[in-house]
C-alpha cells in the first residue's frame, strides 16, 4: 500500500494549561512561547522528525488559531510531506453528531481512522506539554525487542515528587505489573512521561472497548482507563526508561524553571548539537542589535532584539527591545516585549507585545520579600501594557490592561 | 497610474564585480558572499523584487556557484518556490547560448530563451553588490510614466576619485535624461552613481541583445548606456533611500560595520519589507558567566563567554573565555578560543582561531582570513 507508514505519533495538543493562567488565555498550552524562538510543541515535533517519523496527527481543540497558524504545513519541522506530513485533527461533525475531545483516550479514539489510512503497526502518543530531547526511534526498538502491547517511557523520580506523577512498578526486566495514577504514598519511583508505543491493533481493541464501556467513571484516559484495562488483561506492558532532561511546564513554576535550565549548563539539555535540532516556525527578523550601554551575562537572547540596558539571568524571545537604563533579571520576556527605560523586570514572565512602560517595577527578588509565602514569579500577559511607574507585585498575574 | 508587478520579470546577477572582493569571491559568487550577520547579498535584491511584488525571478550565475546554489535551494526563503513562475537559475551552458559570458549582454544572451517564454512584458534587473531595501514598484512606475527605454537606478551626490574608480556615474540633465556615462573615471565630481539595477521593456532588450551580440558586443555599460544615449532615452531614477555599495573589501568592511548604528540597521531591516534568507534553525545566543558584549550585531547560533565591541557575528559564532575580539566581521561557525585577542579582522566560514592568539591589523586595512582556516 503506497500509503503505509510503520509508526505514526499522535500528538495531544488540545490542553488549556489552566495553571498557566494568563498565558494560556487565548492560546493552547503547546504553542507557549518557550526557550526564546521555541514553543512547547516544537520539542516533541522536532523529536519526531529527528527520530524517522514524518506522519504526526496533532490534536487540537482549546484556542487552536495560534497552533494551526504556527503548524500550517509544517515545513519548519520538515513535516510536508507528499505522503504522511503533520495533519492538525480537531474535533469535527459526523452523521452520529458532534462530540468534543472527552478525554486523551477519546481523543485517538475520534482519530483512528486518520491512523488507519496508514495502516502502521505502532502509534506513539504524545503530549504537547513537555520539554525533552528524545529518539522515539530507541524506544520503539525496545517496544519490538519485548515484543510489548505497551511501552511507557518512564523517570526516576525523587520519591517526594512522585505523587504528582503515574507511578509505575516494574519488573527488572522492565515489565510493568501495576501502575497508580497520582498515587498519596508512593512507594516506586518510576514516573510515567506521558510517552506510549502501542502495537495498532491492541490500541485500537482498547480503545474501542472503552469507548463501549458506559461506566459512569469512565473517564476515556490513557493513564486512568486504558492502561489498567490492559495491566488487568495481562497484556505485555513494558516501561522504557529515559535518564535525560525532561519537564513539565505545566505551571507557571515549571515554565520559569524550564527556561532557566536551558540558560544553566550544569543542565543537561543541548540546543546547540546539530545533530539534533529543535526546529521552530523562526520568525523573519535581523540579528540581535547589541547597544553601546548593553551589559548582557548569564542569558539567551534571539534574533530581531535590541538591548541597550542590563540583562542577567533572563531568557530573552525574538524582537523585544530593553532600552537604557532598563533591567531585566531572572526573567523570561516573550517575543516582541519591550521595557522601557528606567524600568526594573525581576523574577516575572511577560508575555507576547506587551510593554512595560518606563520606570515601572515588575516583580521582586525572593530575598527582598519578608513574607515568603508572598513571593512567586509574577506574570504579565500577552498584548499588556504596564504603565510608567507602575508597580507589580510578585506573584501578581495581570491578564487584562486595566 | 500602478503597474500590475505580475507583468514584471526579475533577472539578478549573481557574478558581476566578483572581481573587486576577490578574497570573498575565491569560494563563492559576487552573491553568496556573507553580509550582516545571516545574510548573503543575493537576499536584498531577491527579497527586495519579492516585497515589491515581482514573482518570476531568474539568477543569471557564471562561476563558483555551489553555495549560492546551497543558499537559494528552491527559493521557498523568499517565497519563490511557485507553480507558475518563482525562481529560475540559469547557469551557464545550460542553453545553447550560454556560455562563460563576459558582459552582461552575453549573460542574458545565455538567458534568452528563459527571457523570451517569461510572460511578462517589463523586466527589473539588478547586481548583488548593492545592499539597500529598495521598493521596484514606483520606480517601474516611473520608467513607464517617464516614456524612458532604459531606467537606471542611480544615487546623486559628491563622489570622491576613489569611489568613482570603482565604479560608474552619470550625468543627466534637468529631466533626469541620462548625459553622460563615465565607466571607472577616477574622476571626482557630483554625479548620479550607478547601482547597477535597470528597469526595462522586455522586447527592446531582446533586441539591444540580439543586435550586441551580432557586433561582438557585450558590455552593457559600454555598448549601449554609453554608446547609445543619444539614440535611446536612458532615464535616472535618483534612490534616495539608504543603501551601500560594496566595491572593495574595505567598503565590504563598512557597509557591515554601519549596520551597528541602529538606526541603519532598522531602515535596512525594517519589518514592513524584510529581508529574506535561508533559515538554519539556530538555538538563541547564550551570554555566558563573563561575557561582555557592546555595539555589536549579533546572529542566533553564537555562544559568548568572552569579549565583544563593535563587531558583527555570524550565525554560529563562539568566543571562548577571556577572549577580546574588537571592531571585526566573524562570518559563520568561526570559533575563537580562549585568551585571543581579534581588532580589525574578517575571518571567513569556519575559521578557528586557536587559544592565545593575536590577530589584530588597523581601521584601514582589516586582516582577512580565509575560509577553514586554522589561526
Amino acid at each position: 500500500m503506497f500509503n503505509k507508514k510503520e509508526i505514526v505519533a499522535m500528538l495531544l495538543a488540545g490542553g488549556q494549561g489552566s495553571r498557566l493562567y494568563a498565558l494560556t488565555k487565548q492560546i493552547a498550552k503547546p504553542a507557549v512561547p518557550y526557550g526564546g524562538k521555541y514553543r512547547i510543541i516544537d520539542f516533541p515535533l522536532s523529536n519526531c522528525i529527528n527520530s524517522g517519523i514524518d506522519t504526526v496527527g496533532v490534536l487540537t481543540q482549546y484556542q487552536p488559531l495560534a497552533m494551526n497558524d504556527y503548524i500550517g504545513n509544517g515545513q519548519p519541522w520538515d513535516l510536508d510531506r507528499n505522503t504522511g506530513g503533520v495533519h492538525i485533527l480537531a474535533p469535527y461533525q459526523s452523521q452520529q453528531g458532534a462530540e468534543w475531545y472527552k478525554g486523551t483516550a477519546n481523543a485517538i479514539y475520534q482519530n483512528l481512522s486518520f491512523i488507519e489510512r496508514y495502516d502502521p503497526e505502532y502509534v506513539v502518543i504524545l503530549s504537547g506539554d513537555h520539554i525533552y530531547k528524545m529518539d522515539y526511534s530507541e524506544m520503539l526498538r525496545y517496544h519490538k525487542e519485548k515484543n510489548a502491547d505497551c511501552t511507557i517511557a518512564v523517570l526516576d523520580v525523587d520519591l517526594e515528587e512522585a505523587s504528582r506523577f503515574g507511578i509505575m512498578f516494574a519488573h527488572d526486566d522492565g515489565e510493568i505489573y501495576d501502575f497508580v495514577e497520582k498515587p498519596k504514598e508512593p512507594k516506586s519511583t518510576l514516573a510515567s512521561m506521558g510517552i506510549y508505543i502501542f502495537s495498532f491493533d491492541v490500541l485500537k481493541k482498547y480503545l474501542t472497548d472503552n469507548e463501549n464501556d458506559k461506566r459512569e467513571d469512565n473517564s476515556k484516559d490513557f493513564g486512568k482507563d486504558i492502561i489498567p484495562m490492559m495491566l488487568a488483561d495481562n497484556k505485555r506492558l513494558y516501561a522504557y526508561r529515559f535518564d535525560g532532561y525532561w519537564k513539565d511546564v505545566g505551571t507557571i513554576d515549571s515554565l520559569w524553571e524550564a527556561n532557566m535550565d536551558l540558560i544553566n549548563p550544569n543542565i543537561p539539555i543541548d540546543l546547540y548539537d546539530p545533530t539534533w535540532k529543535i526546529y521552530s516556525r523562526n520568525p523573519v527578523m535581523p540579528p540581535q542589535s547589541i547597544g553601546k550601554n548593553a551589559k548582557i551575562q548569564n542569558s539567551m537572547v534571539t534574533e530581531g532584539c535590541t538591548i541597550d540596558g542590563t540583562v542577567d539571568f533572563s531568557m530573552i524571545s525574538d524582537g523585544v527591545t530593553i532600552e537604557e537604563g532598563a533591567v531585566v533579571t531572572d526573567s523570561i520576556l516573550m517575543p516582541g516585549v519591550v521595557v522601557k527605560s528606567g524600568a526594573v523586570v525581576e523574577y516575572a514572565i511577560v508575555g507576547e507585545n506587551s510593554v512595560i512602560g518606563e520606570n515601572a517595577k515588575v516583580g521582586e527578588r525572593p530575598e527582598n520579600v519578608e513574607n515568603r509565602d508572598e513571593w512567586g514569579v509574577a506574570v504579565i500577559g500577552h498584548e499588556i501594557t504596564i504603565s510608567n511607574g507602575a508597580k507589580i507585585k510578585p506573584k501578581e498575574i495581570i491578564g487584562e490592561n486595566k | 497610474m500602478s503597474v500590475n508587478m505580475k507583468n514584471v520579470l526579475g533577472i539578478v546577477f549573481a557574478n558581476m564585480h566578483d572581481m573587486t572582493v576577490e578574497s570573498l569571491t575565491q569560494k563563492r559568487t559576487m552573491g553568496s558572499i556573507l553580509f550582516g550577520g545571516r545574510y548573503r547579498l543575493i537576499d536584498f535584491p531577491l527579497s527586495n523584487m519579492v516585497n515589491s511584488g515581482i514573482s518570476n525571478v531568474g539568477v543569471v550565475t557564471k562561476h563558483n556557484y555551489q553555495s549560492l546554489l546551497d543558499h537559494m535551494g528552491n527559493g521557498r526563503s523568499w517565497d519563490l518556490s511557485r507553480k507558475t513562475g518563482g525562481l529560475h537559475i540559469l547557469p551557464p551552458f545550460g542553453s545553447n547560448e550560454s556560455t562563460l559570458y563576459r558582459g552582461r549582454l552575453e549573460a542574458l544572451y545565455g538567458a534568452i530563451s528563459f527571457l523570451m517564454h517569461a510572460p511578462q512584458e517589463y523586466i527589473v534587473m539588478s547586481d548583488c553588490d548593492v545592499v539597500a531595501n529598495i521598493d521596484y514598484r514606483p520606480i517601474v512606475d516611473y520608467h513607464i510614466e517617464s516614456g524612458a527605454d532604459i531606467t537606471v537606478v542611480t544615487s546623486t551626490g559628491k563622489l570622491s576619485a576613489y569611489e568613482t574608480k570603482q565604479s560608474t556615474f552619470m550625468t543627466v540633465d534637468s529631466q533626469n535624461r541620462v548625459q553622460d556615462v563615465l565607466i571607472h573615471s577616477g574622476l571626482e565630481g557630483t554625479g548620479a552613481l550607478n547601482l547597477n539595477m535597470y528597469v526595462v521593456k522586455k522586447d527592446l532588450l531582446l533586441d539591444i541583445v540580439k543586435s550586441n551580440i551580432s557586433k561582438g558586443l557585450y558590455s552593457f555599460e559600454r555598448d549601449v548606456l554609453q554608446a547609445k544615449k543619444k539614440e535611446l532615452r536612458i532615464m535616472s531614477y535618483d534612490y534616495q533611500g539608504y543603501f551601500r555599495q560594496i566595491f572593495s573589501i574595505l567598503s565590504y568592511f563598512n557597509a557591515n560595520m554601519d549596520l551597528l548604528d541602529v538606526k541603519n540597521c532598522r531602515t535596512l531591516f525594517n519589518t514592513s519589507s524584510p529581508i529574506y534568507t535561508k533559515l538554519k534553525d539556530n538555538a538563541p545566543v547564550k551570554y555566558g558567566l563573563d561575557s561582555k558584549v557592546t555595539n555589536s550585531l549579533i546572529a542566533d547560533g553564537c555562544v559568548i563567554d568572552g569579549e565583544v565591541e563593535n563587531c558583527v557575528l555570524f550565525r554560529g559564532v563562539k568566543i571562548g573565555k577571556g577572549s577580546v575580539v574588537k571592531n571585526s566581521i566573524l562570518m559563520q561557525d568561526t570559533v575563537v578560543g580562549e585568551n585571543a585577542k581579534i581588532d580589525y579582522a574578517i575571518t571567513d566560514k569556519n575559521v578557528v582561531v586557536s587559544n592565545d592568539r593575536n590577530l589584530s591589523s588597523s581601521e584601514t586595512f582589516p586582516i582577512y582570513v580565509a575560509k577553514d582556516a586554522c589561526v
